[in-house]
């Protein structure tokens, strides 16, 4: 009796539910709201990202639909920057019914999804995954072979890591900026390696005196003193920095305080080091960097996007969120003058959104750079911009 | 020479903040006989309550270190209370499991409260280091005072747990629970006390860490908290000098293998020593051989 009663009630749910399920779709056409998800890390060590890529990817969405026209349904998943756990997001989105993926927002993470994306035909444009093991297809520039093959259903927002590494060692050759360069960099972060390997290479094509190399994990990322000393006691007078701005701060500070003080080079992760609360800017100063978003530009859509992001998340934005921004932006444009709603399938969605991003005729110009194209690469043909800091806020190198 | 001196203070400087921790290990393991292991979670609340009341309500450090003692304190108080007092007769695999747990509720109770944002923690000592050898070697203030403190610490506890009335209770509880009860020893007073105190010394750790590496994030205390049990493990866990030898030399040689063999090794010959000793002494460099009676 009690197991008859059991199943009754089992059945009776299921119905619920499926009554539930039937209603929403309802209204889903009706409204038209095409569903975007996206994974970061929104709790964890690498939270800042991912909350930052949030905040300005709901920005845009609130624009856009204010707009009236093509609606957009956003929705971030947290992956606390875990392989596995960025997974289990992307599918809990696609359980959720998502027809447009914004990809991870780190690039650990943002490899796992690529590649289950991938065999979901899925459409991913990632605001900041930045290493090529992201999109695939892309030659290790010191061993020259193809690890992973291209995933040609993903691409990225972000200029990729390889490009950064080259055009740094270019930048600094042009320029003679260091006689004698030390690197210290992270090895247990694809993002900072994949900088690296391709600044070494180019380095030594453009005979660039690296006197000391030094690294770090995240598990040793309290104690500089000894990449510090090894920089110091090779006389090098320019510091190579691919790494995030929360050990930059600290190598900065330890640096001064053992009476170290070069120049330092950093790439787009050196991006935030001035918004650190507490951090002396004046130990920054002179500090070059590679940024495609500054948060001090003075045309309107910035001034207006960084009021935004102010007034709701009482902080400045990086260039995550300006990364994320764009992202919801160029998916916009990409859809607006398409015939799809919230019925097209994830999987036509891609072929619209592929035919459309490598193309060659969809151009996008958002707060991150001008006139930005794709290819079948996956990357996107946006340059790093130099910049350095002067008087605690980013002036630009050229 | 000058390089190795260089080398060795650095060293020095970062095992004493491993081995300030490793005190409040080692204290609750020696009298609780578990591994606290969100002692170095407790750190960074206490280092968030300095760093709020020194740069938010503008206090002076000394009342910063003072409130961020009174609230680790409690704080450990409360975790004992709720967390680990009815495991009591729990097996030590329910303990340490609901540690982690503990460990995982404060870091990410702390990034709903502070967010995730990186703080630069204020540096409460002059900045200029004291050169010697005409500047060539410099050592901050933050990192001495770091390496007096660990001594008058571990000194202070010494006395503390061989001397007074209470220390010799907690010492009791250690050696035979059951027959402390009998004895008329307040077991789960003792083991309250016992929290407090490596929670006391948490958050004065938390200070002196953020001092000498000042960036502080939810996130902060996990890897040292670690580095500072593997520490209080090598110089034999239970023992309060052990402890501080143990981080000293811990410092030392993380710092020595990075400099001399390689960067990205210095954590496995760490751990590849930390072996080594454990197979020639399983009980640590300090740790009691205690003989099992059949």
């Amino acid at each position: 009796m009690k197991k008859f009663l059991a199943l009754v009630l089992a059945l009776v749910m299921t119905l619920a539910l499926a009554a539930c399920g039937g209603g929403d779709g309802q209204k889903d056409g009706s409204g038209a709201a095409i569903k975007i998800g996206g994974v970061g890390p929104l709790t964890g060590g690498a939270a800042i990202y991912g909350n930052a890529a949030k905040g300005g990817a709901e920005i845009a969405a609130e624009e856009i639909n204010a707009l009236g026209g093509l609606q957009i349904d956003l929705r971030y998943e947290d992956d606390a920057h875990d392989p596995e756990k960025s997974v289990n997001a992307y599918n809990s989105l696609k359980d959720w019914g998502m027809q447009v993926f914004l990809g991870s927002v780190t690039s650990g993470p943002g490899a796992a999804t690529a590649a289950e994306s991938n065999g979901d035909h899925m459409f991913y444009l990632t605001p900041s995954a930045s290493s090529t093991d992201v999109i695939g297809g892309v030659a290790n520039p010191l061993t020259g072979s193809v690890d992973i093959p291209r995933r040609d259903n993903v691409f990225q927002m972000c200029f990729v890591d390889p490009d950064q590494g080259a055009y740094s060692a270019q930048y600094i050759s042009d320029n003679s900026l260091g006689s004698k360069i030390a690197v210290i960099y992270k090895n247990d972060d694809i993002y900072s390696t994949g900088i690296y390997n391709s600044f070494a290479a180019k380095a030594a094509e453009l005979g660039l005196n690296i006197v000391s190399t030094t690294t770090f994990t995240t598990d040793s990322q309290t104690d500089f003193s000894v990449q510090i000393s090894d920089a110091k006691n090779n006389g090098a007078d320019l510091v190579y920095l691919p790494t995030y701005y929360e050990a930059n701060a600290l190598i900065l500070t330890q640096a001064n305080a053992s009476g170290y003080t070069p120049k330092y080079f950093g790439v787009d992760g050196m991006d935030g080091i001035l918004s650190v609360t507490g951090f002396d800017t004046s130990l920054a100063e002179g500090v070059m960097l590679l940024t495609p978003f500054s948060a001090d530009a003075e045309d309107q859509r910035t001034k207006s996007f960084v009021s935004k992001y102010v007034e709701k998340y009482g902080d400045t934005p990086n260039q995550f969120a300006a990364d994320a921004y764009d992202c919801v932006y160029a998916i916009y444009e990409a859809l607006k003058d398409e015939d799809v709603s919230s019925a097209t399938s994830a999987s036509d969605m891609c072929d619209l959104l592929m035919g459309k991003f490598t193309s060659g005729s969809f151009t996008f110009t958002g707060l991150t750079g001008e006139n930005m194209t794709w290819d079948a690469s996956g990357a996107v043909s946006k340059y790093p911009k130099g910049m350095y800091i002067q008087n605690g806020a980013y002036v630009g190198m050229d | 020479m000058l390089i190795f001196l260089n080398h060795l203070i650095n060293g020095i400087s970062l095992g004493s903040v491993y081995a300030i921790i490793a005190l409040g290990y080692t204290m609750v393991y020696g009298i609780a006989k578990m591994l606290n292991f969100a002692h170095g979670d407790v750190i960074m609340v206490g280092a968030y309550i300095c760093f709020f009341s020194v740069s938010s309500f503008q206090l002076p450090p000394a009342v910063g270190v003072l409130l961020a003692v009174i609230a680790c304190t409690a704080l450990g108080i409360v975790i004992e209370r709720l967390a680990y007092k009815p495991l009591r007769q729990a097996t030590s695999l329910a303990v340490l499991i609901t540690a982690i747990g503990v460990s995982y509720f404060l870091q990410n109770g702390a990034q709903l409260l502070w967010t995730s944002n990186i703080k630069m923690f204020p540096s409460f000592f002059s900045s200029e280091p004291i050169a010697l050898f005409g500047g060539e070697l410099k050592i901050t203030i933050a990192a001495i005072v770091t390496v007096l403190a660990c001594v008058v610490i571990m000194l202070g506890l010494t006395w503390f747990t061989g001397q007074t009335k209470m220390g010799k209770a907690m010492r009791a509880c250690s050696e035979d629970k059951g027959a402390a009860q009998l004895m008329g020893i307040n077991v789960n007073a003792t083991i309250s006390m016992t929290f407090a105190i490596g929670s006391a010394l948490a958050a004065i750790a938390g200070v002196l860490f953020c001092s000498v590496y000042p960036t502080l994030t939810p996130t902060t205390g996990s890897m040292p908290g670690i580095k500072a049990f593997t520490a209080a493990v090598f110089g034999g866990i239970g023992s309060i000098p052990g402890a501080l030898l143990g981080g000293v030399l811990l410092g030392i040689i993380e710092i020595f293998a990075g400099a001399y063999i390689s960067t990205q090794m210095s954590n496995a010959i760490v751990f590849a020593v930390l072996i080594v000793v454990l197979l020639v002494r399983p009980t640590g460099l300090l740790g009691k051989q205690i003989r099992e009676k059949v």
